[in-house]
């Protein structure tokens, strides 16, 4: 009996614009200009925020962080696309799509002096956003059981979730997308393929061509996406959250980037990877991209550039001045919140903590 | 009132609650049409539909992680492991997340959730399930864990841990599934969590012990009262964490004697532990050396062997005579 072929995939990617900012006019989202603006001014914000929080670090006013520099177009546009009643799952290196979804910069700066206040939400619960995930690819089944809880109470919403390229190897993220498919569950699961988890490249994490392409083993539909391609991510989820909305179930999308620096700011990528390597991505940066095409449609100018600048370096400094100005962090908080409710071998203990404090401390 | 099973009383737990609160939804390998492997989830399918009794994939984490994320969207999830020994997969999940996300967010998010596994030898089982590992989760600051020890404070306890607005990791003794019968009450009937009961007054010695290990504790305390007229004070415990010590150490106090029964290896068990808050609160009043009956600390053996490890009514009753004798 001869052979049969019994199915056939592809795999598909999608690029808007392309390094010198020239559109695929039939691709473009359906976004006013003002709206394609609003995008930019994200993608700068979290930039110089990534670029403000580095020197911070260097002056140790803050401890390690995870530099989104180079991949802010993946998170932003993600984000972007989502509806008010979406829940946001990140890794950890989301800080444009954070920023988009209402969580104050000082979070961030909070959060990496390692105070948990810096997960606090102005919106609570409902801003549906949740922290960091340092567990790589962990928080993804949290995004696959919200997405099931929304299904369970026919809400009209989903999820997006995100992890890295190395979280693809994870048992996590076969199970995520596992359990998504069986359940079709709205998930939109964005990988951001940034070529590297910490010291190993993108060919040693797997052999597969793409990463989009494991999404057709579980039976979802999987899209590579220009990461680096702001209108090309937002409209990539944009699709994915629509027939999530309908009930058709989860999608993948690879969205291939590159971390311009390091995985932390206690790793050396120089150990590692070529500078001409990184130069090579220069090139492709999404901001630059983005800016090249406001230009060329003339809704963009030197002098808006400027202002833009200027007020977002003013709105960066009035975080940090916040932040510099938080100098009451309860020392018995996390008693507080081991349980919903006091144990009194909980209490007890917190008694002994408190009456052990230096004088110093204890009174602030 | 009716005399039912432990595994009779769970899902009569399971079935009110999820009668009471549609929030509540049980997951796991089998639990739905198949009733789970023990037949604990027998009849919630049909009662509450496979979108709130769910038939879930192969696959542990996944199923704990799936089961934060729903409680972080507001659900109830009661998740099963279908044995103590699979559960590891999950450590992670517990561990990262399930006991975490309430400190990690200061209160502004939670994770009731409860994981329900059955644990335990002496039912002839194959490896990896016969464990007795409450230790691993009891090491967690965040997870609370309860192991009931009959039918009737086994529907209460599971009542309490489904309202609790934590994670609790449910172990029910499987060698006590089907054991025994017990009278419970239609009406629901709730017992705190972190409390340990003293099931039989004594004044000359007190036994803590939980689970499996309260019947042979509970046989060797009554062969040392007829052979000796000698009252000991038995403690079930319920909740191995947060751990009750003022029930204990408020027993110590008065008989000055302790024997503590622990189905799991001898060491960093529970055991351990009462025996430090005996030594934290009641040293001046020991009139003895505090005794621990355990499973030595030996890779559990194949059932073969396995009744030769397991605390026994004879070793028990040993011990409470030589703490008696000192």
């Amino acid at each position: 009996m001869p052979l049969k072929v019994i199915d056939q995939f592809e795999v598909s990617r999608l690029q808007v614009l392309d390094e010198q900012g020239q559109a695929d006019t039939a691709l473009l989202p359906d976004l006013a200009n003002e709206q394609m603006i609003e995008l930019y001014r994200w993608m700068t914000l979290a930039r110089e925020a990534d670029q403000r929080m580095l020197k911070l670090q260097r002056q140790g006013r803050i401890g390690t962080f995870a530099p989104c520099t180079g991949q802010e177009a993946t998170s932003v546009g993600a984000a972007y696309a989502m509806g008010k009643r979406d829940w946001f799952v990140g890794a950890f290196r989301e800080l444009g799509g954070r920023l988009v979804r209402g969580e104050p910069f000082v979070n961030a700066l909070l959060f990496h002096a390692g105070y948990e206040e810096g997960n606090l939400q102005p919106g609570g619960v409902e801003q549906r956003l949740l922290p960091f995930s340092i567990i790589v690819a962990a928080q993804l089944l949290h995004a696959v059981g919200i997405g099931y809880a929304m299904q369970l109470r026919k809400e009209n919403s989903a999820v997006v979730a995100f992890c890295g390229d190395g979280a693809t190897s994870e048992g996590d993220f076969h199970e995520a997308l596992n359990f998504a498919a069986v359940w079709q569950a709205p998930v939109v699961f964005v990988v951001q393929n940034n070529q590297w988890a910490i010291s190993i490249p993108r060919r040693k994490q797997t052999r597969s061509a793409t990463l989009a392409q494991k999404a057709i083993a579980y039976g979802m539909p999987g899209l590579q996406v220009d990461g680096n391609d702001v209108l090309a991510m937002y409209r990539a989820t944009r699709e994915a959250l629509q027939r999530a909305y309908r009930g058709q179930g989860p999608t993948l999308i690879e969205a291939e980037t590159y971390r311009m620096m390091m995985h932390t700011t206690a790793d050396d990528p120089t150990r590692y990877r070529t500078d001409d390597e990184v130069a090579g991505w220069q090139k492709k940066d999404p901001l630059i991209r983005l800016r090249r095409f406001l230009e060329q449609r003339g809704v963009w100018s030197e002098a808006q550039q400027g202002a833009l600048d200027a007020e977002i370096k003013q709105q960066i400094e009035r975080s940090v001045v916040e932040f510099e100005g938080r100098h009451e962090f309860k020392p018995d908080a996390p008693f507080d919140h081991v349980f919903a409710t006091p144990h009194p071998s909980i209490e007890e203990q917190r008694q002994r903590f408190l009456a052990d404090l230096p004088p110093e401390v204890k009174h602030g | 009132m009716a005399k039912l099973n432990m595994v009779q009383a769970i899902n009569l737990a399971l079935q009110q609650e999820m009668a009471r609160d549609d929030r509540v939804v049980v997951l796991g390998e089998d639990v739905g049409r198949d009733g789970g492997v023990f037949r604990v989830t027998e009849g919630l399918q049909e009662k509450f539909g496979e979108q709130r009794v769910i038939d879930t994939p192969l696959a542990e984490s996944a199923i704990i992680g799936t089961s934060i994320g729903m409680a972080i969207a507001g659900l109830r999830p009661v998740a099963e492991m279908q044995f103590c020994g699979f559960s590891y997969l999950m450590l992670h999940q517990l561990e990262g997340h399930a006991s975490r996300l309430r400190s990690r967010t200061q209160g502004q998010l939670g994770v009731p959730l409860v994981v329900r596994f059955p644990y335990g030898g002496g039912v002839r089982a194959l490896e990896h399930h016969s464990e007795s590992r409450e230790v691993l989760y009891g090491h967690i600051p965040g997870i609370k864990v309860v192991v009931p020890s009959g039918p009737r404070n086994a529907r209460a306890l599971m009542l309490a841990a489904i309202r609790d607005p934590d994670p609790v990791v449910f172990m029910e003794p499987k060698r006590s599934y089907r054991a025994f019968k017990e009278e419970v009450p239609d009406a629901e009937e709730v017992l705190p969590i972190g409390q340990a009961q003293v099931v039989q007054p004594g004044d000359k010695c007190t036994v803590v012990t939980w689970g499996a290990m309260m019947r042979p504790t509970l046989e060797a305390v009554q062969a040392v009262a007829k052979q000796r007229s000698v009252q000991v004070e038995l403690i079930d415990l319920l909740t191995v964490t947060p751990l009750d010590s003022a029930t204990i150490v408020e027993s110590v106090t008065k008989t000055g004697r302790c024997v503590v029964v622990q189905e799991a290896p001898r060491t960093f068990g529970p055991a351990s532990e009462i025996i430090a808050r005996i030594n934290d609160a009641a040293l001046m009043y020991l009139e003895a050396p505090i005794e621990r009956i355990t499973m030595p600390d030996v890779v559990t053996p194949y059932f073969g062997r396995e009744n030769l490890y397991l605390p026994t009514p004879a070793r028990i009753q040993a011990a409470i005579e030589r703490t008696l004798d000192f």
